[in-house]
């Protein structure tokens, strides 16, 4: 089941995936209540699909480590595999977590400022240590995760309590010493400086010297802030994505995007600037942000307005121009009150070649290519159904809800969430019928109602566009239940060389394969 | 746990500490490395304490950079060069951490000790090394790797020089661009250790690779190198093989690109000769100063001078003045601001009447700049402007943007003016000075800003200093006595802050007979922080006046404030009499 697999199977048509249950981590009990900090608010796979982050609102970040491939897993636990254990799937352990952000106040502006993890972000590992980018709405932070031996010292020259700097134990022992300072901590060097100074050893050296000997080779995990990027950014961060080029990162909030280097976190540039003269005549925000895969000198944002912006920094140091534009307008006709408000992408995605790019609308899935500015390649229904209620979502606020979209490793499929915990998943390539419902749960295929094969695949036309359907009554699911606004799939990630996804449901995160 | 003997203890502590769990001592320990093998002596640091700092790996990055910085200058304490390879195990180590510090660090020691080392202990330890961390799993050990090639190259046998630059050229190839960027950083360095012969085939090649690269931050670092390559060159190879390369480059569509170009080409005009920089590398600087990107442009009008140096005059004139025209008057300020910062230096080389006749139009017109920073650039390279278009028709164009800059809105360009005021007063002279801008130095003392007030302050002072006590007693201290009556206290604090300073320069006559009476009066004033401000005041000027002055003057009034009601103004007071007592013991 790996990539190239895939990837020859659909010189065909890839068949439909089978998915099923993985893992979850941090699972709800019956009755048992959320709290507001540990719901997920982001989720990021490593480039070797390795590791696996996730974000908070408590402002702590989570890391998973992949199990299966490593030879020394032999620590399977048996409660999440008994049923799978024949397959070869991605399986992730909890390795460690931290807490990234702290909730703070920005007494200038009065404003609080929260801990929520916005966005995590990836960095080139190096020499076994991990690296990662998180950010909250103001201040991102570079971390570096490693694993540190755990000191045990066998062997001493002095006595642990004496070098421990005791003062009343060591002067005891030591008192009859002219530098009986020296034992008292504080600044030892000071006190003996002129003894070490002055003396002349023997050549041969003092061979009752020893060094310390280190006795345990336990590690642990350490994870360390090295870097904190702050005071750049008036608006609220929604997107920080890494450059193919390994030393620069953006940050995007509402109005503006800044190109920073790794290295150095007291200077940003900025290079995207939609700010009006008056903000009066603001009628549009930035909404997410992604630098192209390969090409170190493009980016893609998207807007609230529902277009895509391509950008070459290549042309000039602040880039007021575009190179492309992508966009489709509703047809007048069709226009309500609320075309604007669901126009909004919530974010994009660039698919690994970095010739698509996904985005996440609120009814639609939109493929892109970015040869074709004319119209999406594709454009998938996520929750159709939903469309004669958008008048309550937009009382209950949900119609502002930022869903998160993915692509997977061969660019085949793409996958997004909605709402009951549901999430979708569509194959892509031309005449793939493939459209999956399923939900976050141990069972995800609960909900699927078999879709009727339809070879007509819709093309850039809207008209006729076909709807595929999941389970499509409006309101209600197929177990008759009705849909939960409040139960909301936000947030998911594609394993970038396997078929697998994880998703977070609230504060559990679920993870399945095919 | 072994007993140590007492006059060990302070070195077995230092020891042990190189593992304690306070870092700042394991930091100290490692600073003191050199101390700790000397205790161990040459065969047991080579045996015993080498090996243990190569485990010590994991260590927090600070001790990690202390170590890598220990270790460079360590040959004395591993018994000399004949032993220096054993250091080279634990540097390597050094290499592959993630922190970019520390293995720069690692590699700046690693090419000191092989610059050191024999031949033969080169190759048989430290090209070993090199390959290795050429071949690193992790891109950090080939990062590194990449800074070692021109220390290793020049000792090794033929077959081996063959395969490094095998190597280096794989590398520049690497799937990572950050070792393609140390590719391209240190290619300079290891060209200059490579055969001509292979210089122009191998290390070009590599060159060319590293010129067409897709990350644009690696064909930046190429751009780097073209300087340092084409003064290895003969000219006309330089010509063949640099010249295409660096004018492409003037025409990359990344802007980044360009804007080192920008920066770089002045200097490889000497390596191609005159003729070729005429034919392609003037057009291309003229490309560059009319670049749509205004970063372009800065770092262009940056160097017009430098570039200018190098041309003939007739070139300059034709090709490098107009651009530099357009320049004067370019939409962004920035662009202004460079080229204001280095346009006088074109005057020299243009002559008397081509400067007069084109650069002295430009020159005004950029005095004029509704931008401040443009015309403080022009105002700070005054000595050079009244060298060669001299001091009358400098005064006309240059009063009326003093005199508004001085008044200038913002306090920071109104300190800016004030610091160029000396250098203006030498270069006009007093009569001319006295006219004009003295006024102005009064008004400072009475400005907003804090900063103003006591730059103000100061500038009186080197005023002073300029034009002598004499002049200051006839121009400043009238004014500056006077100011004293202010009803303001922050100007009177000012005052009392410009006496303190001109003090020392008018000498202690005139200190004695005008300038102390004045304190004296002060020291009644209402306000407690005037009066701890005399204190300070009288404190400063006790080493200036004759003893029997402080005894009779400075001491009684120091002596009432010191029974002021307010603790600020007896203690300063205090502290000011303690001082007289200071100098009356040592006299």
């Amino acid at each position: 089941m790996n990539g190239g697999d895939v990837a020859a199977a659909s010189a065909s048509l890839p068949l439909p995936l089978e998915w099923k249950f993985s893992q979850v981590f941090g699972e709800r009990a019956a009755g048992e209540e959320v709290q507001e900090v540990d719901i997920i608010s982001a989720i990021e796979f490593d480039k070797t699909g390795d590791h696996l982050a996730t974000g908070d609102r408590g402002g702590r970040v989570v890391l998973f480590e992949r199990t299966d491939t490593k030879e020394h897993g032999g620590n399977r636990r048996g409660l999440e595999r008994t049923d799978y254990a024949v397959s070869q799937h991605p399986e992730f352990h909890y390795k460690t977590e931290f807490q990234s952000h702290e909730p703070e106040f920005d007494y200038l502006k009065s404003l609080e400022i929260e801990e929520k993890i916005n966005k995590i972000r990836w960095c080139q590992a190096a020499n076994g240590v991990l690296f990662l980018l998180s950010t909250n709405d103001k201040t991102i932070k570079f971390w570096k995760v490693q694993e540190k031996k755990v000191k045990k010292i066998s062997e001493m020259n002095v006595e642990p309590s004496k070098s421990a700097g005791n003062g009343s134990i060591a002067s005891s022992s030591v008192s009859s010493s002219p530098k009986q300072n020296l034992a008292n901590g504080g600044c030892p060097d000071r006190s003996y400086n002129s003894l070490i100074n002055d003396a002349s050893f023997p050549p041969g050296g003092i061979p009752s010297l020893k060094l310390p000997v280190v006795t345990s080779f336990e590690t642990s995990l350490v994870a360390k802030c090295r870097r904190l990027y702050a005071h750049a950014h008036d608006y609220h961060i929604n997107s920080i994505s890494n450059n193919s080029d390994g030393e620069t990162f953006i940050s995007a909030d509402d109005l503006r995007i800044n190109l920073w280097n790794l290295e150095i976190s007291n200077q940003s540039f900025n290079i995207v600037d939609v700010k009006p003269a008056n903000m009066e005549d603001l009628t549009e925000v930035i909404t997410s942000a992604e630098f192209h895969p390969t090409h170190c000198n493009m980016l893609a944002y998207s807007s609230s307005k529902g277009s895509i912006r391509l950008v070459d920094l290549r042309q000039s140091a602040l880039v007021d121009s575009h190179s492309k534009l992508f966009e489709e307008l509703e047809p007048p006709g069709s226009r309500s009150f609320f075309t604007e408000i669901i126009a909004s992408i919530s974010d994009i995605k660039f698919a690994k070649d970095g010739r698509y790019l996904l985005s996440r609308d609120y009814m639609t899935l939109k493929l892109w290519d970015i040869n074709m500015d004319s119209g999406p390649v594709a454009t998938f229904q996520v929750h159709e159904y939903l469309r004669p209620k958008l008048c309550d979502l937009y009382e209950n606020d949900s119609i502002f809800d930022k869903f998160e979209c993915c692509l997977s490793g061969d660019g085949l499929r793409v996958a997004t969430g909605s709402y009951s915990n549901l999430f979708r998943v569509f194959g892509r390539a031309a005449g793939s019928t493939e459209a999956t419902t399923l939900e976050a749960s141990k069972n995800p295929m609960r909900r699927q109602v078999q879709a009727p094969p339809r070879p007509s695949r819709s093309l850039s036309s809207s008209i006729t566009r076909v709807v595929r359907k999941g389970a499509e009554s409006p309101g209600v699911d197929a177990n008759g239940n009705s849909f939960d606004f409040t139960t909301k799939l936000l947030h998911m990630a594609w394993h970038p060389t396997e078929n697998s996804i994880a998703c977070a449901a609230a504060n559990s995160l679920y993870m399945y394969y095919a | 746990m072994a007993s140590v003997d007492e006059p060990l203890y302070p070195i077995a502590v230092l020891i042990d500490e190189l593992k304690n769990d306070d870092i700042q001592l394991r930091l100290n320990s490692i600073r003191r490395l050199s101390t700790i093998a000397r205790a161990l002596g040459e065969e047991r640091t080579r045996k015993e304490l080498i090996p243990f700092l190569s485990e010590n790996n994991d260590d927090d990055d600070e001790v990690l950079l202390a170590m890598a910085e220990e270790l460079g200058v360590f040959i004395p304490y591993v018994g000399g060069v004949e032993h220096a390879h054993v250091l080279l195990p634990p540097l390597e180590t050094l290499c592959i951490v993630e922190e970019t510090c520390v293995r720069d660090k690692a590699v700046e020691s690693l090419c000191r000790i092989g610059s050191q080392m024999r031949e033969s202990d080169l190759v048989d330890y430290f090209i070993p090394l090199v390959k290795r961390l050429a071949a690193g799993e992790w891109f950090t050990a080939r990062v590194s790797a990449c800074g070692l090639f021109h220390i290793a190259y020049p000792s090794a046998p033929d077959m081996l020089k063959t395969e490094l630059r095998s190597i280096y050229s794989q590398l520049c190839q690497d799937d990572m661009p950050m070792v393609r960027r140390a590719a391209a950083t240190n290619l300079g360095k290891f060209a200059a250790t490579v055969e001509a012969a292979h210089l122009k085939t191998d290390i070009m090649s590599m060159f060319e690779d590293l010129t067409q690269d897709d990350q644009d931050s690696v064909r930046l670092l190429a751009v780097e190198g073209c300087a340092a390559l084409g003064k290895l060159l003969e000219p006309q190879d330089c010509v063949s093989h640099i010249l295409p390369v660096i004018v492409n480059f003037s025409q990359d569509k990344s802007w980044r690109v360009r804007y080192m170009v920008a920066n770089q080409l002045y200097e490889l005009c000497e390596a191609v000769g005159p003729e070729p920089t005429r034919t392609d590398l003037v057009p291309a600087y003229v490309r560059l100063l009319r670049d749509n990107e205004a970063e372009v442009r800065i770092a262009a009008a940056g160097k017009v001078t430098k570039f200018c140096r190098i041309l003939n005059p007739e070139l300059a004139i034709q090709h490098i003045l107009p651009c530099v025209k357009e320049l004067s008057s370019d939409s962004s300020q920035h662009v202004r601001s460079a080229l204001a910062s280095v346009i006088m230096g074109m005057a020299p080389v243009l002559g008397k009447d081509a400067t007069i006749e084109q650069l002295l139009p430009i020159f005004l017109s950029l005095l004029k700049d509704e931008f401040p920073d443009v015309r403080l650039n022009i105002i700070s390279k005054l000595d050079q402007v009244n060298q060669v278009i001299g001091i009358d028709l400098l005064s006309q164009s240059l009063l009326p943007a003093i005199v508004e800059l001085a008044e200038d809105r913002h306090w920071r360009v109104r300190l800016a003016i004030i610091e160029y005021i000396p250098l203006l007063a030498s270069q006009l002279g007093v009569g001319f000075f006295d006219d004009k801008l003295g006024a102005l130095c009064m008004q400072w003392l009475q400005d907003k800003v804090y900063s103003i007030r006591d730059a103000a302050a100061n500038n009186l002072k080197r005023l002073a200093e300029e034009f002598g006590p004499e002049w200051a007693m006839q121009h400043i201290v009238p004014q500056v006595l006077d100011m004293l009556n202010n009803p303001h206290y922050l100007y009177r604090m000012t005052v009392l802050r410009a006496i303190s300073l001109l003090a020392p320069v008018m000498g202690p006559e005139i200190t004695c007979s005008n300038l102390l009476p004045v304190i004296v009066t002060a020291s009644k004033d209402r306000v407690p922080n005037i009066k701890f401000n005399v204190a300070k005041v009288l404190q400063s000027i006790i080493s200036i006046v004759d003893q029997s002055v402080v005894e009779k003057t400075i001491r009684p009034s120091l002596v009432e404030l010191a029974e002021d009601p307010d603790v600020d103004v007896r203690f300063f007071a205090n502290r000011a009499l303690q001082s007289i007592d200071h100098v009356m013991m040592s006299s």
